[in-house]
């Protein structure tokens, strides 16, 4: 396995490398906040010594809107359109999230079908971000036709999430008490017809990205975690479980209907950013089997909302809790506090992102070319508003 | 393999709990005095198991004149999580820092920081900027900041927006008495309107 | 001839004074458009090759990925991205704008050559959408930069970004997309605006 040898760089004190940048041995580059990828508006302050990197700095903040104080402000009923807009390719894990907060500390019950919808919604919102981030990893490595292939396919899902919720990117269907709506009539045969096409563009992107020599050279080796490492930063997700640690939110603490659905933790024992890719075809196809178990086995008819109070003056008892959830990147998690009144007291947004494009990226990213930091960036799957939210 | 009861069990022995609410099977929250926090949190990390450091954020009880701090912990073996609360005071927020624990939380006190105020004396890059460039205002995430009066002062508004109180506006368009109390208002909390 | 002295200068007060010699301190100028047939070829050509610069600066940017796929096919109408502002000619401020981004959009609008003109989509970038109360976002883009189309929505639909386009296209045709010009002619009104917000500009008055 690559070992960096970090004895030739700077050394690190309290987070700042320690070098000297009037030698004029360095270059300051600035990797700002355009990025021809899928990683959003983050910049990277970079010390490079000819090609190696020394040092890296993750600037974030270009998409702060914040949104705890914006939430603060307003009703419970009121903050879920606002809440979807936390995460854009893959807002459904916010929605899910919220209102299982607000449910929890409300004391209400969510209807059966509600839930069986809502597990549908997450999965299908997680294989639409696969095949996001899919596009943009091949296109760091200069294969473009893979990523149009890919957004082309996401298309499909999102015509149907249009169906179901009458918008294709900012859904706001799982509402606190059930979801919006039912399923439209003939849903099952046309998320069907969609499956067996992102089937075939899984497996035609698995034959030109896994046989690829060049693909293979420039991944392998590229940002080793080894498995000391995922407790130390905090990391989870899919990134965690290419270091061979079998750990998924919704085998170890189900929430929904996946207790009932039939399905492993994927893992490989690689722990670079090839192990990474193959976690990742893995569970896109995992995605696809459990979509189709949900369907199966989905109740026909049933409630879809549960007797809610008025919303308008909807007081919820003081307490805290914090819920959790698997998205595409990780464990993403909700902390509420509420405290008898009209208005949530705090709510804290937990994105796995946090953890990896701050503290891991800095760490990893000493030694590489300049050429491979928009791949590790994709490998580690950054994605910036929900750092600074 | 311990059980989250006995973990807590042990905590407060050792460190002393001043509060505990239990919120689910899974889930229990412990309040414990400031200079017990890193101690207790080690003690979890350590013995008790929980590896994973969810995250740690802030809560303004502006009423009672203090920050809550909450760290929430995570154990794979038993799936359970702690959450490990304190309070300290409001007008001179600093809390020990406890940035050699965990590599994330060096992040974390730095958004604490420029958030609300809190200083963590010792953590790195305490004093550059998170999230907000050119800020001169106080820590936004503080009750005492408005920021909708500072947003209608900074930046320019286009004019003609009309903002509606839902309830009134209701009773305005079906042409209802605005002051009458309706009898069958199924609402849940007071009955004043 | 005009004498070198009467061209006003920028003064680039915030700039280091080492920084001073490295930045150019000339004053924009306005472009006449040329003479009736050659400003109509001109337009012609300038509005059937649109390339925009792929900077995402907030949501929107996500729908302007399937634009270049073959369903909607952005290409054909002779519409790319481009990945440098000195070469292309649309500026799409894609939703809200934080303070922080916003210098950046300034940055490289004003790295972008003439004619440039600007797309704003998303509510948020008319009135300041449901983000009107948020301290880091600016409520109406268009104090601080000149708009030739607006699309509404949130966020709007790749049909309706290519509906954007085609009324782009139609004013250009019209000759009535001055935006760059406008920039010019009230300089002093934008840039007021515009370091009224943004606290700490270390920039020069003009990215050239």
């Amino acid at each position: 396995m690559f070992e960096l040898d970090r004895s030739k760089y700077p050394p690190n004190k309290d987070g700042k490398a320690d070098y000297d940048i009037d030698s004029h041995k360095y270059l300051k580059l600035w990797h700002g906040p355009q990025h021809p990828g899928v990683t959003g508006n983050m910049s990277l302050e970079l010390t490079v010594s000819g090609d190696e990197i020394i040092d890296l700095k993750t600037h974030v903040g270009y998409l702060h809107r914040g949104f705890e104080k914006l939430m603060e402000r307003r009703k419970y009923i009121n903050c879920f359109p606002i809440v979807c807009r936390i995460c854009v390719p893959e807002p459904d894990t916010n929605e899910y999230l919220y209102s299982a907060a607000v449910e929890e500390l409300s004391g209400i019950e969510i209807p059966e079908k509600a839930k069986w919808i809502r597990t549908l919604n997450l999965e299908m919102s997680r294989l639409g971000s696969f095949l996001m981030w899919l596009g943009g990893q091949a296109g760091m490595f200069g294969m473009g036709s893979v990523g149009q292939w890919c957004i082309a396919h996401r298309d499909y899902i999102l015509d149907l999430f249009e169906e179901m919720s009458g918008a294709r990117i900012y859904h706001m269907y799982m509402v606190p008490g059930g979801v919006r709506g039912d399923l439209p009539e003939g849903f099952g045969g046309r998320l069907e017809a969609v499956l067996q096409k992102c089937e075939k563009v899984i497996k035609d992107s698995e034959i030109v990205m896994l046989y690829n020599v060049v693909l293979q050279a420039r991944l392998k080796g590229l940002g080793v975690i080894t498995p000391e490492m995922v407790d130390q930063f905090g990391i989870v997700g899919p990134i965690a479980r290419g270091s061979g640690i079998k750990r998924d939110v919704r085998k170890d603490s189900p929430y929904l209907i996946y207790d009932q659905l039939d399905f492993q933790i994927e893992t490989e024992d690689g722990c670079d950013g090839w192990a990474r890719l193959k976690v990742r075809f893995k569970e896109m196809k995992q995605s696809i089997s459990l979509i189709r178990q949900i369907m199966e086995k989905m109740p026909k008819t049933g409630e879809l909302k549960a007797k809610m109070p008025n919303p308008l003056h909807w007081k919820i008892p003081a307490g805290e809790t914090f819920v959790r959830a698997e998205s595409t990147r990780g464990e993403y998690g909700y902390y509420m506090v509420s405290d008898g009144s009209e208005y949530p007291r705090k709510i804290t947004v937990r994105g796995p992102s946090y953890t990896h494009a701050m503290s891991l990226l800095e760490y990893m990213s000493v030694g590489l070319n300049l050429a491979d930091i928009g791949g590790l960036m994709g490998t580690l799957h950054t994605y910036p508003p929900e750092i600074e939210r | 393999m311990k059980t989250k009861q006995e973990a807590i069990q042990t905590v407060g022995n050792v460190f002393g709990i001043t509060a505990q609410h239990d919120q689910r099977a899974d889930l229990s929250f412990i309040t414990l005095e400031n200079d017990k926090v890193v101690p207790a949190l080690v003690h979890l990390r350590d013995v008790e198991k929980y590896v994973h450091l969810v995250m740690i954020t802030a809560v303004d009880y502006i009423e009672d004149g203090n920050f809550q701090i909450t760290y929430l912990l995570h154990n794979y073996i038993n799936k359970t999580d702690i959450g490990v609360r304190t309070l300290i005071n409001r007008d001179e927020p600093i809390m020990q820092s406890a940035h050699e624990l965990w590599r994330q939380i060096a992040t974390y006190q730095r958004e604490l920081h420029e958030m609300f105020g809190i200083t963590f004396p010792g953590s790195p890059r305490m004093e550059e900027n998170f999230a907000l460039e050119g800020w001169e205002g106080p820590p936004p995430m503080r009750k005492d900041f408005d920021t909708l009066q500072y947003s209608m002062k900074t930046y320019s508004n286009r004019s003609g927006r009309k903002t509606h109180d839902p309830k009134r506006y209701m009773k305005e368009q079906l042409k209802q008495d605005i002051n009458k109390v309706y009898t069958d208002d199924k609402s849940t909390g007071d009955k004043n309107v | 001839m005009k004498n070198k002295e009467d061209k006003k200068v920028l003064e680039n007060a915030q700039l280091k004074s080492i920084d001073q010699e490295l930045f150019s301190n000339a004053y924009p100028e306005t472009v006449a458009p040329l003479n009736k047939y050659m400003e109509k070829l001109a337009n012609w050509a300038r509005a059937n090759s649109l390339w925009f610069l792929a900077f995402g600066t907030g949501c929107g940017a996500i729908e302007l990925r399937p634009l270049l796929t073959s369903r909607f096919d952005i290409y054909q109408k002779g519409i790319a991205p481009r990945p440098t502002p000195r070469q292309s000619g649309v500026f799409i401020i894609g939703g809200y704008s934080s303070v922080k981004t916003l210098k950046r959009i300034i940055r490289s609008y004003e790295q972008m050559q003439n004619p440039k003109f600007v797309i704003s989509l998303c509510s948020c970038s008319i009135n300041g959408g449901m983000y009107f109360d948020s301290y880091n976002t600016i409520n109406q883009i268009e104090k601080y930069l000149p708009v030739d189309v607006y699309i509404t929505g949130c966020m709007p639909r790749p049909e309706a970004i290519i509906a954007g386009f085609d009324k782009l296209k139609e004013r250009i045709l019209a000759g009535k997309t001055e935006g760059a010009n406008k920039y010019v002619e009230n300089f002093e009104y934008y840039k007021a605006n515009q370091k009224k917000i943004i606290k700490d500009w270390d920039m020069p008055d003009y990215n050239w």
